[in-house]
Order: structure tokens, then C-alpha cells, then sequence
């Protein structure tokens, strides 16, 4: 297993009181596959790997177990987990625009790395950037290796952000809603390069996203994150064919699909998502759930195998 | 680059004029002249001072000649010290408070940042609090108070610097007037960088910088200062004005030989061709300076197009 | 299922008409809570009321005049309690603690009125550009970026040399002087609601000009500009106090906290008290409008909200 989380808890401290932003959560990635995470904002599914990542707020605290290739990352010291980041795992964001830093050309953003990881010349690091940028399909890429980030559109930006997390050939690669600021022409053109690249590179691939859609052709699982847990873990064409969690269904039921007639109306989910502060004694879902019994209100369902190699966190025995 | 320098330049023309203008027409509306003494002066004294410094003739002509003067870096005699030009006095006072000044801002500059990067690196701890309320003391505090009481614990009770007057330039002679000086403009590029600091250290590539393992060391200094630090490369105009304003006072209280003592004990007596020459050529200074710190913001900050 | 028909949208706002609506705080209750718990500006609000208090009561407070010397005792004195000299007297024998009260006064008065003309000049100037726009605009701001650029501290002295040092001139020059700021801010907010969603919004649903501008524009407008008035207020007794301490400021027997830190400078070695009071009441005073300020600004700030 190359990444394999267990039991993570991560919680901010704030005047108002704690958020409990991820609820003992446990999924794995094998080496070179791609898992989906889907949830709406405040689901913790970028928590949970920001808190992997060492990038969280200074607010916030995460407990549990994190072991990346064997190895616990969680809780490591700055130096020790530099030698890891950008190396061994990297992520992407959300915001090219942003993400970049706007005063620095994008030969110096992607040489930094190579330099300081790597130890290799300033040149052979240029050499191997241009390499790179080639490779992510920037057109003229000597040219615009010379370029600041604001020369750059949005799509050329997330180009280059993926070209700067590969170049040390990372095992991982954490893309956070990595299409979500682009255009809709250019959003398919973006995850088509990282699912490529994933095969290619023989990397694994974790795509963070609301949109189920987005994962459909391009995860090998899905990870389902509601209110802070996981709800429902299955291979992508059960999630899609076959939802075994309330929740999984909602999200599904209220996408627009090709194959559903033009009368027929979408299904929101009713209500909204929960308080972090103050999660419900039960399931977090339950005020939302059109199936919810007494139970439900009362236990926290525990994540449970339902066969077929899949596990799902809900009280009912099965959906039809 | 060199043709918006060129055209900054040029449009500074107009404004360098409305000051002159202004200047000069309220210096000319004054009642009173710079003559009246206590006694009545007998009329024909009094007609031949007024010839030998040029008030007899109409206004414009004044105006014209003044213009032209200046064109040629002589802003006429001064009224009080008999044997000098304005010019004179300038140039004998320009290189004392250009030292003062450079120091100060230099100090200022290096104090500030450093002061103010430490606090938003350690936001919320005892030493941000520390240069916190230290830059709101700075700031509140005038340097006519501060000077004062400075000179007063470190020059009468400790004793351990002069009190007041320059010393030819002499190091003990420098340090109340410079700290008093610098210490307004430390107070506030320290909180200025704090608060750029506390706000791109907060920035999603400073997260990216991260997310690629890249030491601390290097995420602060090549990633967060240069963007930290452009709010104190655009404060440096105001404060220079400031610098410039505050040394009038900071060399009157301690006696530094400086253009500002001239242009006080100007002011006090009436002596306007001092005070209008002064007056010009801090103008002039300020704009250069505003001018320099625009084109160096636009070197350091890639999406400014200087065009 | 009412609720059926609505679009699911992936940020949490499917909930959108299912939920009552939260219920509306203005933005001046809110300012007003957020302000009462800032415990800096509250104290200073106090100590400046007090100040105030005594700088009107002044007269009461002492046996002694501002103007009359105190031929019984030394000219400068020590703070004397049984002689009630609490801050001790001055170098021609006047009590200091009246005359630290009537410079507060002066001080005070010179800072609301001249900030009052600077409020006035700035407001009628930013808004007439802001709202018109344009080439006007561009023509008018520009005018202002020029005399911001200007060393505006020796135009004022240039003003009292030329005009005399007289204390009307005074409100005046420092109020013509401190307009640009607020005539900037004006201005850009102008610009800015102009602008906004919420008054296209207002405009489409029929609101009148009238009301969009009593309900939305002047409620907007006017935090910022309190916030700049009271950081004003300070500046400007701020620069009254370093033309008096230059000399050029209010004159005898007038006087003001700058005049008594100029004559307190002087004697500082021999009569250390004649700088001190005036120097803590001038501190104090500044840090209370500082401090008052700031508050009002967070309480204002609709951004960190």
C-alpha cells in the first residue's frame, strides 16, 4: 500500500469553539492508482490531506496515523518532511491564478526544487524544467520558461503547476480541485494531462473534487466524505451503477445526466451540510437522510464491509 | 524604462511651477514687509533697501525675475543674514541634513523590516506584541516630544550624549538626532511589514512554496519578503516627506546646522527668500524621490508595466 | 419533496429557501457590539471624555488663573500640593496645571474644527468626482495627487509666516491641508458603490434614486469617513502642536500643549515638569484618538466579519 491513512483526526481551535473538520478517517491509494474523493465544500477532503501534507492552518491539529510507502509522515519535523514533499508526494491546488508566486519567473519556481531537492545545477535544472513543461504540453516551453506567472492563462498556469509537482517524479500526486477555477473547455483538457501523466509515470493519483463527474472516467475508486468521515469507498463503476449510501445516491440523483429524459426534474438534497462545531449525536447525514430512523439519530454508524469490496458508514442493511 | 522616467519627469514640470507660483504670490500678498523694525526706517532708507533687493519694481517683473533666477539655481539674497545667498545657505546646510536623513531612513528601513517580518513570523507571540505596541508609540509619540525626553535621559541624566549641537559631525553628536529622527518611520515600517508579512504569508504560494518541501529559510526569504516588502518600497516617498518635515524640528532642538534650523529661524523672521527657497527645493527633492521609488516599485513587481 | 425541483449546488447552498432566513443586524448594531468590546477604545473613549471634562471645567478645578502669576512662589516652581501648583508653575510663575488645561482646549478645539473643514471641503470634493465620473474625475484627482505630492507641512508654514500667526488661520490652513485624504476616500467609495451588485439590484427592483441613496449609499460612505475623521482629529492636533512648539503656532498668552512643550524643552534641565505634564496629557490624548480610531475601524470593517 503506498499510502495508507488511519484513524485521522483534525480539528481547528477557534474563538468560537473547536471544528472538527475530519472525523477518524481511514482510506488507502495503491501505488499507481487513482482514487476520487468527492464531497461537497466542507466535507474535510482537503483537510485530510493538507494534514498529510504539513500544510495545515496553525489552528489546526491532526492525530491518527499516516503512513506514506511504510512509513509515518504524521507529525514529522519541518526538515524531515521536506525531504518528503515535492519529492516523494506532491499537491496541486485549486487556484492557479494564486497558487503561483506572482514575482518570480516560473524557471525559478521550478529549478528551486530540482536545486534543493536534487542538489543538480542551476542549468541542469533548467534543462530538465524545460523537460517537463514540454511534457505537461506548454507550446514554446524555453520561451515561456523565462516568463512570470501573470503572462500565463489559466490553464498554461495549472500546466505548470502539474510540471513543478512532477518534476522530482513523485509517487503521489494530490490534485485539489485542479479544474474547478479553469474554463469548462479547458477542465477536461486538465484532467485528461493528469490521468495520463498518472498512467504514463506509473503515479498514483488522488483527484479531490465536489463533482462527481469529473472523477467518472478517470478514478479507478471513489471515496465518498460527508461531514467530516467517509461514508461510502467503492470502485468507480459500483459508486456510479450501484450508490449503497444515501448521501452517494443525493450527489448522483442531483447531477444532470445525458441519459435522463429532459421532463424529468433534478433531486437536490435537501437541508444543508452540517455545523462542524456541534456534529449531531448520530449520523451526520441523518437530518438530510430520507431514510433516517431512530438509530440513526442516536449511533454514529461505523464505516462496515458490505462485500464486493466495498464499505459504506450507514445503518441501512442495503439500497435498492 | 527610460522614456516613462523622461516623461515623469517632464510632467513634474507643472506642478514644480504651481509651487513656485503659489509661493511666491503669498510670500508677495504678506502684510508687513521683512523690514519693519520696531522703529519707522526714514523713507529714503527705506527706498534704498527696498532697490537694492528688487521691491521696488511691479509685481510681474518680480515674478519674471524670480522665474528665471531659479532656472538658474539662485533664489536671491537672504534677508537676514546679510552676507549670503539663499543658495549659500542651502548648499552649507544640504550635506548635515542629508547625512541626518540617510542614516535615519537607512536605520528606519533595516530596524523596520526586521522588526516587522520577526513579529509576522511569530504572530501573537510576546515579542509581536513587543514591536506592536512599540510601532503604536512610534507613530502616536511626536519626534518634538520624543526628542526632548530623549535628550533628557540620555543627555542630563545619564549623560551619556551631548544634549544639543553638532560637534563638527561627530559620531556621540548624531545619535539622538538620528534615532529621534528614525524612530517615527522604524515604528511604521514595522507595522507596515507586519501587516504585508501576516497577509502573504498567509497567500496560496506561500502553501505552493510548502507543498514543494522547500526549507523555511527559503520560503521566507524568496518567496514571501519580496512580495512582503513592496508596501514599505511604496512608503518610502512619504517617508522621506516625513524624514524631511521631521528634521525641521529634530534640528532646531538640537542645534544640528542643517537646511531645516535655516528655514526655522527663517520663517521666524520674515525671512522670505530663505523660506520660499527651501520650500522649492525640498519640493524638488520629494518628487525625484517619488519618481525613483516608482520606477524601482515597478522593477521589483513583474506585473507593473512600466510603459 | 418540495423541494424537488431546486438544483443541487455542490457548495452547500442547496439549502437556499429551505432554512429560515437568518435574521438581518444592521451593520451599525453590529459596529456598535463590536465596539464595546474592544476594551482600548472604551478606556480611551473614558479618558478622553474626562480630559475633556476638565479642559471644560478648568476654571473650577484650580484657585489659580492662566494668565496670573504666582508672586508668593518661584518662577519656575515645583508641583506643590498644599500650594495646589499641582503640576508645578511655568517660567513666569503661572500655574501649569491650568494652563496644560486651557492648551487642552485650544489643542482639542483646533482638532474638531479643523478636521470639521477638512470633512466638509473633502466630502463636497471626493463625492463631486467620484459621482460624476469620467474626464471630471480624472481632472480633479489629479489635482489632488498633485498637491499630495507636495512637502504640505512647509505650505502650512509658509501660510503662518505670510498670514501671521493668528488662531483662525490656524483652522483653516489645517483644515485645507487634511482634506486630501478624505477627499480620496470619498471618492473611492463613490466610485466603488456606484458600482455595486446591491445598487444595480436596488435600481432593478424599482427602488427610488432617493432611497438608494439614504438607504445605501450614505450608510456606506459614512464608516470609512468617521473612521478617517477621528484618525484625523489626532493628526491635526498633532500639527497644531509642532507649528506652536516651532513658534508659529497659537501666541501669548494663548497657549496650547505644543507652546508648553517648546517652553518645557527649553527648561528641561532645571524645571523637568514643565515638559512632562504637557508632554503625557499630549500622549495620551493622541493614543486615546488612535486607539478610538482603530476600534471604530475594526467595528466598521464589514470584511473580517
Amino acid at each position: 500500500m503506498l499510502l495508507d491513512i488511519q484513524n485521522l483526526t483534525t480539528r481547528f481551535a477557534t474563538p468560537e469553539g473547536e471544528v472538527f473538520a475530519v472525523n477518524d478517517v481511514s482510506l488507502q491509494v495503491e501505488a499507481g492508482q487513482c482514487l476520487g474523493v468527492v464531497g461537497e465544500s466542507g466535507s474535510g477532503k482537503t483537510q485530510v490531506f493538507m494534514s498529510m501534507m504539513g500544510l495545515l492552518a496553525k489552528n489546526g491539529r491532526a492525530e491518527g496515523t499516516v503512513n506514506f510507502n511504510g512509513r509515518q509522515i504524521l507529525g514529522l519535523e519541518a526538515a524531515e518532511l521536506n525531504r518528503l514533499r515535492g519529492v516523494e508526494f506532491s499537491m496541486i491546488f485549486q487556484d492557479p491564478m494564486t497558487s503561483l508566486n506572482p514575482y518570480l519567473r516560473i524557471s525559478k519556481q521550478m529549478t528551486e526544487v530540482l536545486v534543493e531537492h536534487r542538489g543538480i545545477t542551476e542549468r541542469d535544472a533548467a534543462a530538465k524544467s524545460i523537460d517537463m513543461l514540454k511534457l505537461v504540453g506548454i507550446p514554446e516551453a524555453e520561451k515561456r520558461f523565462r516568463m512570470y506567472p501573470h503572462e500565463f492563462s489559466g490553464g498554461m498556469r495549472q500546466r505548470a503547476m502539474i510540471a513543478m509537482a512532477l518534476i522530482c517524479e513523485p509517487k503521489l500526486l494530490i490534485a485539489d480541485e485542479p479544474t474547478t477555477a479553469l474554463d469548462v473547455t479547458v477542465q477536461a483538457q486538465i484532467l485528461e494531462l493528469i490521468a495520463g501523466l498518472g498512467r504514463k509515470l506509473n503515479m498514483a493519483t488522488v483527484l479531490i473534487t465536489h463533482d462527481l463527474g469529473v472523477i467518472a472516467g478517470l478514478s479507478d475508486r471513489v471515496t465518498v466524505m460527508y461531514g467530516g468521515r467517509v461514508v461510502e469507498e467503492a470502485s468507480v463503476t459500483d459508486v456510479f451503477h450501484n450508490p449503497q449510501h444515501p448521501y452517494t445516491r443525493g450527489l448522483l440523483e442531483s447531477m444532470p445526466r445525458l441519459d435522463t429524459r429532459s421532463d424529468q426534474a433534478l433531486h437536490a438534497i435537501p437541508g444543508q451540510p452540517p455545523d462542524l462545531q456541534a456534529l449531531p449525536a448520530g449520523c451526520s447525514f441523518a437530518p438530510r437522510c430520507f431514510h433516517a430512523f431512530d438509530r440513526c439519530r442516536q449511533e454514529i454508524p461505523r464505516l462496515r464491509a458490505i462485500g464486493g469490496n466495498r464499505v459504506k458508514a450507514c445503518h441501512l442493511e442495503a439500497m435498492v | 524604462m527610460l522614456n516613462y522616467a523622461v516623461r515623469r519627469l517632464l510632467s513634474a514640470i507643472p506642478t514644480l511651477f504651481v509651487i513656485i507660483t503659489l509661493a511666491f504670490f503669498m510670500m508677495r500678498l504678506a502684510p508687513g514687509g521683512p523690514f519693519d523694525r520696531e522703529k519707522q526706517l526714514p523713507p529714503e532708507i527705506e527706498a534704498n533697501i527696498l532697490r537694492a533687493y528688487n521691491l521696488d519694481k511691479p509685481l510681474y517683473e518680480q515674478y519674471v525675475d524670480y522665474l528665471t533666477n531659479i532656472v538658474r539655481g539662485d533664489f536671491g539674497p537672504s534677508y537676514k543674514y546679510l552676507d549670503f545667498t539663499v543658495t549659500d545657505l542651502i548648499m552649507t546646510g544640504f550635506p548635515v541634513s542629508l547625512r541626518l536623513g540617510l542614516y535615519a531612513i537607512v536605520i528606519a528601513v533595516l530596524f523596520g523590516v526586521a522588526a516587522g517580518t520577526v513579529a509576522a513570523l511569530n504572530q501573537n507571540s510576546t515579542f509581536d506584541y513587543l514591536v506592536m505596541g512599540f510601532a503604536m508609540t512610534g507613530i502616536v509619540i511626536p519626534n518634538f516630544v520624543m526628542a526632548p525626553l530623549l535628550a533628557l535621559v540620555f543627555g542630563v541624566y545619564l549623560s551619556l550624549l551631548p544634549v544639543a549641537g553638532w560637534g563638527g559631525g561627530k559620531l556621540q553628536y548624531q545619535i539622538l538626532p538620528v534615532i529621534t529622527l528614525a524612530l517615527p518611520q522604524i515604528a511604521y515600517i514595522a507595522r507596515l511589514t507586519r501587516g504585508s508579512m501576516v497577509e502573504v504569508m498567509n497567500s496560496n504560494f506561500i502553501r505552493t512554496a510548502r507543498a514543494k518541501g522547500l526549507a523555511e529559510r527559503i520560503v521566507v526569504v524568496r518567496h514571501a519578503l519580496r512580495g512582503g516588502l513592496l508596501p514599505v518600497v511604496s512608503y518610502l516617498g512619504p517617508a522621506t516627506a516625513a524624514v524631511i518635515t521631521g528634521s525641521v524640528v529634530i534640528e532646531s532642538i538640537f542645534d544640528v546646522p542643517g537646511i531645516g534650523r535655516y528655514f526655522v529661524n527663517g520663517a521666524l523672521n520674515r525671512d522670505y527668500p530663505v523660506v520660499m527657497g527651501v520650500v522649492i527645493f525640498y519640493a524638488v527633492l520629494i518628487i525625484l524621490l517619488n519618481l525613483l521609488v516608482d520606477l524601482l516599485y515597478g522593477f521589483l513587481d513583474p506585473r507593473v508595466k512600466v510603459e | 419533496m418540495k423541494e424537488a425541483s431546486k438544483p443541487f449546488k455542490p457548495d452547500g447552498l442547496a439549502s437556499i429557501g429551505t432554512t429560515e432566513p437568518v435574521k438581518g443586524r444592521s451593520l451599525w448594531q453590529d459596529a456598535r457590539r463590536r465596539l464595546f468590546h474592544n476594551k482600548a477604545a472604551i478606556g480611551s473613549m473614558i479618558v478622553l471624555g474626562i480630559i475633556v471634562l476638565m479642559a471644560i471645567f478648568a476654571p473650577l478645578l484650580s484657585p489659580w488663573a492662566f494668565d496670573d502669576p504666582d508672586w508668593g512662589y518661584d518662577f519656575p516652581g515645583p508641583p506643590s500640593i498644599e500650594l495646589k501648583h499641582w503640576f508645578g508653575t511655568d517660567g513666569n510663575g503661572r500655574d501649569l496645571f491650568v494652563r496644560t488645561l486651557f492648551g487642552a482646549r485650544i489643542s482639542l478645539l483646533v482638532g474638531v474644527i479643523a478636521t470639521s473643514v477638512s470633512l466638509l471641503i473633502g466630502v463636497a470634493y471626493g463625492a463631486t468626482a467620484g459621482f460624476i465620473g469620467g474626464r471630471t474625475d480624472n481632472i480633479m484627482m489629479r489635482l489632488v495627487d498633485i498637491l499630495y505630492s507636495l512637502p504640505f507641512m512647509f505650505f502650512v508654514i509658509l501660510l503662518m509666516v505670510v498670514f501671521g500667526r493668528n488662531i483662525f488661520l490656524i483652522f483653516v490652513a489645517l483644515g485645507a491641508v487634511e482634506w486630501l485624504t478624505m477627499a480620496r476616500i470619498v471618492r473611492g467609495q463613490a466610485l466603488s458603490v456606484k458600482k455595486k451588485e446591491f445598487i444595480e439590484a436596488a435600481h432593478a427592483v424599482g427602488v427610488s434614486n432617493a432611497t438608494i441613496i439614504t438607504r445605501h449609499i450614505i450608510p456606506n460612505v459614512l464608516g470609512p469617513v468617521i473612521v478617517y475623521m477621528t484618525l484625523t482629529i489626532p493628526q491635526v492636533i498633532l500639527t497644531e502642536s509642532f507649528l506652536s512648539f516651532l513658534g508659529l503656532g497659537v501666541q501669548e498668552p494663548l497657549t496650547s500643549w505644543g507652546v508648553l512643550i517648546s517652553e518645557g524643552a527649553k527648561q528641561m534641565e532645571s524645571a523637568p515638569w514643565m515638559l512632562i505634564f504637557p508632554a503625557i496629557f499630549l500622549a495620551v490624548t493622541l493614543f486615546c484618538f488612535n486607539f478610538i480610531g482603530d476600534g471604530l475601524r475594526d467595528a466598521l470593517d464589514p470584511k473580517d466579519r
